[in-house]
Formats: C-alpha cells, structure tokens, sequence
C-alpha cells in the first residue's frame, strides 16, 4: 500500500509517502522551531498560520520527491489528535480537500500511535509490545498487546518530560527547544546536587514538576546565598533526576508484564544521548526482551509515522468521512 | 478579597476542595496566578477531582487547552497561556469561557479575552510548601462565590 500521511500537530508541517510502512518514497518537514526561538516556545496562532503557509507546498514537494501523483495513492493518513487545535485543524483540511477531491479512503491517526508505530519503519513489532513516549507534550507507557490496543499503563501526573526540559532550560537561560542544550551541558557537569525526587501515587505514572520546582528552587537559594554553582553539574544533576524516574517505572513494568517481547521508543525526547545509553543498559538485564531505539529521523514529528500509522489503521478498517474534525485532546486509538 | 495561609499540599487540596464546594453546579472563570513551582497545576488536579473528574488532569503547557468532564457532566477547562506570551489574536477561548468551569494559568498573557467577572487566585510561594494565596472577585458572580467561601 502506498499511503500519503499528513502531521501537522506541533512545530512542524509535515507530509510524507510510505510505501508498505517501510519505504519512505517522500519525506517533507517544515519546521517552525527557528520562528518559536525568539518566543521560548511554540505560539499557536502563529503556528497555524504557517502551517498554511506551508502545507500546500510540503503536499507538492513530497509527490515531486517521490516522483509521483495522487492517483498512485491508496489512501490518506492525517493526525487527528492530539495537539494545538488550530494546527491540527490545518492538516486535517488539507487530508479531507484531498481525499474528497480525489475519492480516496481518509484514516484519521492519533499522534502517539503514530510515534509508537515509526519503529515499524525500521523493525517489525513483536506484541505484546511496552513503548515509551517521551517529547514535549507526551511521557507515556504504553502497553500494547496487539497491533491495535493500546493500554496507557503510566503518564505524567503533571509536565510531559520535555516540557520539564524546556521550563529548566528557561530558568538557566539556554534557550528553546532546552532538550538538546541541557543534553550537551550534562555531559560536561556530574549529578552532584540532590534535587526532590518525583512522588507519584500510581505505579507507573510520571511527575516532573516537583523536580521542575526543585531545581527553580535551587538556582534561588543559591542567589539568595551569593553562592556559585556549576551549570553543567545542575543540568547534568536534572537530567539524571528525570531519566531515573522514567527508567525505574520501565524497570517496574518489565518486571511485572514478563509477556512483553518488545520494548520501543518514540518521540523527540528519545533524541536524549543519556537516554540511549540507559536503554543499552537494560539490555543485558532483560535478555527476552528486544529493545528498539530507533533512528531520531523515525523519532521526531514527521509525516511517516502518521503514513505508517495509517496503512495499519486502514487494514483495521478505520476510515472517516468529510465530518472528521481535530481533536485537541483525543484518547488513543 | 479575602488571603489565606497553607502550609502543606494537604492544606492546598483542602482549599481547593472548598472552593469546588462553592463552585458547584456553576459557572465560572477562574484565573491562576504564580510563578512556576508556585504549585497552579496541583491546585488546578486538587480542584477538578473535587468537581468529580475522573480522568487523569496534567500540564496543558503543551496543548495549551486540555478540557474534562466534571461529575455533573459539565466540563471543566484548563487553559496554560503560558505560551502565548506576545500573541496578541484571538484564540476562540469564549466558547471556554461559557460553559462550565474554566482555569486559566498565565492568564496576563490573554487578558483582552478574559470575561469582565471572574475570580482572580493568586498563589505567592514562599519557602518550602508555605504559600499565601489572594482571592479576588470581579463580579456578582465570582463575588458570590467569594461570599459563600468560608475558611
């Protein structure tokens, strides 16, 4: 199958074609993070308006990439959800202009599915599958034990982990997006300063505001003082902090689901060297399980997953007609 | 106006608990001041389960709007305009503001949307789990509410 999918949830406008959810044909991304810079984040309004900008000629780009036309697609693949509504809004128009213009078949796909499936691009899932969703609005296990149930066993009680990473990177003035800028400097520096450990009531749930707050807290104190610190050790002391919560609730559900034989990991967070090397890890430690951090192109937010995530739903028989509308906060599906 | 003093998150989930009390079966804006850390999305968790949400209510930075079902099948809304700062359209938050209970954060950054009555909470932090908070009515509505609420 040959499917065109469409992302336009966040910072980037993204189309692509996927041929049989493993040949990127065409893969277009434009991204808005130099325009949200000068901001310290995302502007919706201003993102949509991009994505108007852009989508008409990411949709040209990806068929002239893939030296194709619409009649060689079998079906169109857009994000409904979840994201900023207005962009949203953006992609889901273009898909639906297409499809009814065209009279192909119209799957709508849920934005965290789409991460989950990307390793599909490179790996195929062995069920029951736990993937790790980490970016700037998602930190999610999820337990999958088939290609299409999708059980949300822990999510973050409060700030998505890559929020945590941008809020900290505000306060030590790092700059947007803060994930790779606090990555680089904790490489430098050692977790020398003891930050509040995230509580949660629910076993496999996340919290990362208290450590959010913490290291506010910290930075405060030490003003209030007139007493220097390392930044790198700061920054090296949160990172540390969070990744240790993230990896003792995926220790935590490993051991209690034995049945998992796949462990995935989508989303721009899984960029995180740190991360990487913790999953290396966990290898030797559970042997029965395979463990899958796939390429960042497969990780970040782009149109293949959205494209690979759609030719499953299609084979599920998910369609939609010209009523489908975003859904800022839709369930996963 | 009317200030109070907690010193625990305990005490922050009574507040908010006595609050949702006030607010029940009503409608109403209510904005979110502080800084970050100052404890705004606990307070919004502690307050939208005291309304009889079941779902699980996490930081809106992101999405900048999450919205729930409240016990009595109203929604609640959550609003971080965290982001927005510099922003200046109109972002279509009056359908929010018509319904239910809707929380806004950072909500100096959409000011010119904000309906003219609503309560104003404020959350100054102080050291470890010590805050002050400020309530402030800017209506009959919020008003009443504000009456109604006893320590």
């Amino acid at each position: 199958m040959i499917i065109l999918g469409i992302e336009s949830s966040c910072d980037e406008t993204a189309v692509s074609i996927v041929k049989d959810k493993k040949e990127i044909l065409a893969s277009i991304v434009a991204s808005q993070i130099d325009v949200h810079k000068e901001f310290g984040g995302v502007v919706p309004e201003v993102a949509s308006r991009i994505h108007v900008e852009n989508i008409s000629y990411c949709i040209e780009q990806a068929f002239s990439q893939a030296n194709m036309t619409m009649d060689d697609i079998d079906a169109i693949a857009v994000t409904k959800g979840p994201g900023l509504i207005g962009c949203l809004h953006v992609g889901v128009q273009a898909a639906k202009t297409l499809a009814f213009a065209y009279h192909k078949p119209l799957v709508p796909v849920h934005h965290l599915a789409g991460h989950i499936y990307a390793n599909e691009l490179v790996v195929d899932l062995e069920f029951p599958v736990l993937a790790l969703v980490v970016s700037g609005g998602n930190s999610e296990l999820v337990y999958m034990k088939d290609e299409t149930s999708f059980e949300i066993l822990g999510q973050t009680q409060d700030d998505a982990i890559g929020e945590a990473y941008d809020k900290v990177a505000r306060v030590l003035n790092l700059g947007y997006p803060g994930g790779p800028k606090i990555d680089k400097l904790a490489r430098q520096g050692k977790p020398v300063y003891a930050l509040a450990k995230p509580k949660t009531q629910g076993k496999y749930d996340f919290s990362f505001s208290g450590l959010k707050s913490s290291v506010l807290q910290f930075v405060k104190r030490q003003e209030r003082l007139n007493q220097t610190y390392d930044m790198a050790d700061l920054a090296a002391s949160f990172q540390e902090t969070a990744l240790n919560e993230i990896f003792d609730k995926v220790k935590a559900v490993l051991n209690d689901y034995p049945d998992i034989k796949h462990f995935v990991v989508g989303g721009g967070v899984s960029a995180n060297s740190r991360l990487r090397e913790k999953i290396e890890e966990l290898k030797p430690k559970y042997p029965n399980v395979t463990f899958t951090v796939p390429p960042m192109s497969c990780c970040t937010d782009n149109a293949n997953m959205i494209a690979v995530a759609g030719e499953i739903a299609y084979k599920a028989g998910r369609r939609a007609d010209a009523s489908l509308t975003a859904d800022s906060s839709w369930e996963i599906q | 106006m009317k200030t109070i003093e907690i010193h625990s998150l305990e005490q922050t989930n009574e507040f908010a608990q006595k609050i949702a009390a006030c607010l029940k079966d009503k409608q109403m804006v209510i904005t979110l001041d502080g800084d970050l850390g100052a404890g705004k999305t606990t307070w919004t968790k502690a307050l939208g389960k005291a309304l009889g949400v079941k779902s699980v209510i996490n930081s809106p930075t992101f999405t900048i709007l999450k919205s729930y079902k409240q016990g009595n099948g109203q929604p609640l809304h959550h609003i971080d305009a965290y982001r927005l700062e510099g922003a200046s359209q109109d972002l279509g938050f009056e359908d929010c503001f018509d319904e239910g209970i809707c929380v806004v954060e950072w909500s100096q950054f959409i000011e010119d949307q904000l309906p003219e009555d609503r309560l104003c909470i404020s959350i100054e932090e102080g050291i470890d789990e010590n805050r002050i908070i400020t309530m402030e009515a800017t209506g009959p509505n919020s008003q009443q509410v504000l009456e109604e609420y006893h320590d």
